[in-house]
C-alpha cells in the first residue's frame, strides 16, 4: 500500500537495496511493528491477569480455629481458601512414628520437626499432591493407608502421621499451610 | 461472478449475488460440488457431526436461560431446568446426550480417515482442521461437564486442572490462574461458563475452514484414489443431500433411544450429588469419551510423564501424514496395515475399559500394555509398515470398478 502512496521512494527502495532508502523503510517497518507487540501485549495482560485471584477472593486467606474441644488422637477439618485444612491433635505412638523415620528414604525428605510447630499439633492442607483430591484418614472408621496417616482413594497415595507421602503416584508431601498459634487453643492459619 | 449470477432466474437473488456472491456460492458447495461417485456410508459422519454442532448450539442457547453460573445456584438451577420449566427436562437430555454422541460421530468419523488414509497428501491440512476441532470439543466437553456442579462436575474440574501442576516451575501459577482462587469455586465455574458457550463457535468457525479444505482438495473415497475427471464424480445435490438426510434421520433413531429410554446411561450417577468440596467421591471417572486418555494418563507412575503421554495421544495425530510412510491411501489395498488398523481400534477400545476401572490388577495392566501399543502403532508400526508392505493393485479411477462392476472385496 505505501508503495503505490510513494511510488517514487519506494521503487526507488527495492530498486536499489543498499540505498539509504531501504534501511529507513526497514527501521521504520520493524518499529512499527515492535511498537504494535509491545502495545498488544500490555493490553492482553490485564485481560489475563483479571484472571487471577481478585482481591476479595485473596482477601478470606485467613480463617482462625479453636483447638480447644479437639481431643488426643482427634481430627477436625476446616475450610480455609475454599479447601479442606486437616487439624489433628496426634498420640505419642504417632508422633514418635513420625519422627523416628530415616529421612533421607523419603520419597520427599522432611523431618518431622520442620512440618510442625507444637509436636502434637500437625496441621496440613488436605489436598492430594497428585491430582487435588481429599485424602480418607480424618473420620473414625476412614482407612488411614499403610502409615497411619491418611490414604488418598483417587489413584492411590499413602501419607504417614506427618502427612508425608510414602507410596503412591503424588509427589510431593502434604503441604504445610502458613499457621500461628494466636493462644493455646486457637490457630490463625493464612 | 457476473456469469454465474446469471444461472439465477430470481431478480431479487440476482441482484443481491452480484453485489455480494452467496447464492453462487452456496451453489457451488451445497449442490454442484463434484463428490466421488463411490462414497460409503462411512462418509456420512461428517454431516452428522455438522447436525449435532447445530443440535447443541441451539439447545445449549435455550439451556442458557434458564442456567445460573453461580457455585451456589448452579445445581438446583439446573435441577429446576428437570422439573419446572416447560420441556426442560427434553432440552437438557438432547444437550447432555448430544455430547456423547457428538463424541460418537467424530470418533468414527476419525477412524475412517485412519482407514481409507484421508490424512495424506494432499489432505493434511484438512487433518489437522479437524484435530484442531476435535481438541476444542473435548475442552467445550469438559467445562459443559463442570456447569451442572455436581459431586463429578467438581471432582473431574479439580483432577483436570490440576493436571496443570505437573508444568515444571509454573506450575502452581497456572493452576491458580484457570482457577482463579486457591481452589475450584465459583470463578472457576464463572469463567467455564464463559468459555463453554464461547469455544461452540470458534468451533463453527474452525468447521467453515475445514469444509474449505475440503472443497479445495476434494473427498477422500473408498479406493483412496484421486479424481481423474468427470466421470468419476456426481454433483453432491442431490445425491449426497439425501444421502446425508437419511443418514441423519437413521442417526436421529439412534440418538433418540437414549434421550427418551436411557437418558442417564452414558452419564455418572453420582454427579446428581450436588458438589461437595470437602469430599472426594470414592470413584472418579470421566464421562465415556475422556476413558482412553484418562487410562493413559494412569498407566504411567510418574506424574508429569503421564500428564505428558495424555495430551501426546492426541497431539501424535497431527504428525499421521508423515508417520504413514505408504504411498496407497485405502486400507483397502493395504493387507498388513489393514489388520493392524482394527488392533488399533480394539487398543483404543481396551483403553476406555480400564480407564473406567480403578488402576490396580488387571485394568492397570490393560492400560499400561494398551498405551504402549498405542505408540507403537503410530509412531513405529506406521512408518515400518509403509516400508515394508507390499500394496494390492488399485483400480485405475474410481468410474473404472465402478460402472464395470468389477468383483470388490468390501472393505
Ligand atoms: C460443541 C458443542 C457442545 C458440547 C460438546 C457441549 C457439552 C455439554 C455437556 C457435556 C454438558 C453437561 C450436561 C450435563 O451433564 O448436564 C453441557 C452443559 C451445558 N451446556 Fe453445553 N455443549 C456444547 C454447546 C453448548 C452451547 C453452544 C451452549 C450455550 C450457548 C451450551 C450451554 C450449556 C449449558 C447452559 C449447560 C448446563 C446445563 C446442563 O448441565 O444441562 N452448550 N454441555
Ligand atoms: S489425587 Fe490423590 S492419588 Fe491421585
Amino acid at each position: 500500500m505505501a508503495d503505490s502512496a510513494n511510488p517514487a521512494q519506494a521503487g526507488g527502495a527495492h530498486a536499489n537495496p543498499h540505498g539509504d532508502g531501504t534501511n529507513r523503510r526497514d527501521f521504520l517497518f520493524m518499529l512499527t511493528g515492535a511498537a504494535g507487540a509491545v502495545g498488544a501485549a500490555s493490553v492482553a495482560w490485564p485481560l489475563i491477569d483479571s484472571m487471577n485471584p481478585a482481591a476479595d477472593v485473596l482477601a478470606l486467606s485467613s480463617t482462625e480455629v479453636n483447638i480447644a474441644p479437639v481431643e488426643v488422637g482427634q481430627a477436625i477439618t476446616v475450610v480455609w481458601r475454599g479447601k479442606p485444612v486437616f487439624v489433628r491433635r496426634r498420640t505419642a505412638e504417632e508422633i514418635a512414628a513420625a519422627e523416628k523415620v530415616a529421612v533421607k528414604d523419603l520419597p520427599d525428605p522432611q523431618p518431622d520437626s520442620a512440618r510442625v510447630k507444637k509436636p502434637e499439633w500437625l496441621i496440613v492442607v488436605g489436598v492430594c499432591t497428585h491430582l487435588g483430591c481429599v485424602p480418607l484418614g480424618q473420620k473414625l472408621g476412614d482407612p488411614r493407608g499403610d502409615y497411619g496417616g491418611w490414604f488418598c482413594p483417587c489413584h492411590g497415595s499413602h501419607y504417614d502421621t506427618s502427612g508425608r507421602i510414602r507410596k503412591g503416584p503424588a509427589p510431593a508431601n502434604l503441604e504445610v499451610p502458613g499457621y500461628v498459634f494466636v493462644t493455646d487453643t486457637s490457630v490463625k492459619i493464612g | 461472478m457476473a456469469s454465474t449470477s446469471a444461472m439465477f432466474d430470481n431478480k431479487l437473488v440476482k441482484w443481491v449475488d452480484e453485489r455480494l456472491p452467496i447464492f453462487s456460492t452456496m451453489q457451488h458447495a451445497g449442490m454442484e460440488y463434484p463428490t466421488p461417485r463411490n462414497l460409503s456410508y462411512w462418509w456420512n459422519f461428517g454431516s452428522l457431526a455438522g447436525f449435532m454442532l447445530v443440535v447443541m448450539i441451539v439447545t445449549g442457547i435455550v439451556l442458557a436461560m434458564h442456567y445460573t453460573p453461580h457455585a451456589d445456584h448452579a445445581f438446583a438451577s439446573v435441577e429446576r431446568i428437570m422439573r419446572d420449566v416447560n420441556y426442560g427436562w427434553l432440552i437438557r437430555y438432547i444437550h447432555m446426550n448430544g455430547g456423547s454422541m457428538f463424541f460418537i460421530v467424530v470418533y468414527i468419523h476419525m477412524f475412517r480417515g485412519l482407514y481409507y488414509g484421508s490424512y495424506k497428501a494432499p489432505r493434511e491440512l484438512l487433518w489437522w482442521l479437524g484435530l484442531v476441532i476435535l481438541v476444542l470439543m473435548m475442552a467445550t466437553a469438559f467445562m459443559g461437564y463442570v456447569l451442572p456442579w455436581g459431586q463429578m462436575s467438581f471432582w473431574g474440574a479439580t483432577v483436570i486442572t490440576n493436571l496443570f501442576s505437573a508444568v515444571p516451575f509454573f506450575g502452581e501459577h497456572i493452576v491458580t490462574w484457570l482457577w482463579g482462587g486457591f481452589s475450584v469455586d465459583n470463578p472457576t465455574l464463572n469463567r467455564f461458563f464463559s468459555l463453554h458457550y464461547l469455544l461452540p463457535f470458534v468451533i463453527a468457525a474452525v468447521v467453515f475452514l475445514h469444509i474449505w479444505a475440503l472443497h479445495t482438495t476434494k473427498s477422500n473415497n473408498p479406493l483412496g484414489i484421486d479424481i481423474k475427471g468427470p466421470q468419476d464424480t456426481i454433483p453432491f445435490h442431490p445425491y449426497y443431500t439425501v444421502k446425508d438426510m437419511y443418514g441423519v434421520a437413521v442417526f436421529l433413531i439412534f440418538y433418540a433411544l437414549f434421550v427418551f429410554f436411557a437418558p442417564n446411561m452414558l452419564g455418572d450417577p453420582v454427579n446428581y450429588v450436588p458438589a461437595n468440596p470437602l469430599q472426594t467421591p470414592p470413584h472418579i471417572v470421566p464421562e465415556w469419551y475422556f476413558l482412553p486418555y484418562y487410562a493413559i494418563l494412569r498407566a504411567i507412575p510418574n506424574k508429569l510423564l503421564g500428564v505428558i503421554a495424555m495430551f501426546g495421544s492426541i497431539l501424535i495425530f497431527f504428525l499421521t501424514p508423515w508417520l504413514d510412510t505408504s504411498r496407497v491411501r485405502s486400507a483397502r489395498y493395504r493387507p498388513v496395515y489393514k489388520w493392524l488398523f482394527w488392533v488399533f481400534v480394539i487398543c483404543c477400545i481396551a483403553l476406555g475399559w480400564a480407564g473406567a476401572k480403578p488402576p490396580e490388577g488387571l485394568a492397570l495392566w490393560v492400560a499400561r500394555i494398551g498405551t504402549v501399543y498405542y505408540f507403537l502403532h503410530l509412531i513405529v508400526l506406521m512408518p515400518l509398515v509403509g516400508w515394508f508392505e507390499r500394496p494390492l493393485p488399485v483400480p485405475k479411477s474410481i468410474a473404472t470398478p465402478v460402472l464395470s462392476a468389477q468383483p470388490m472385496e468390501k472393505a
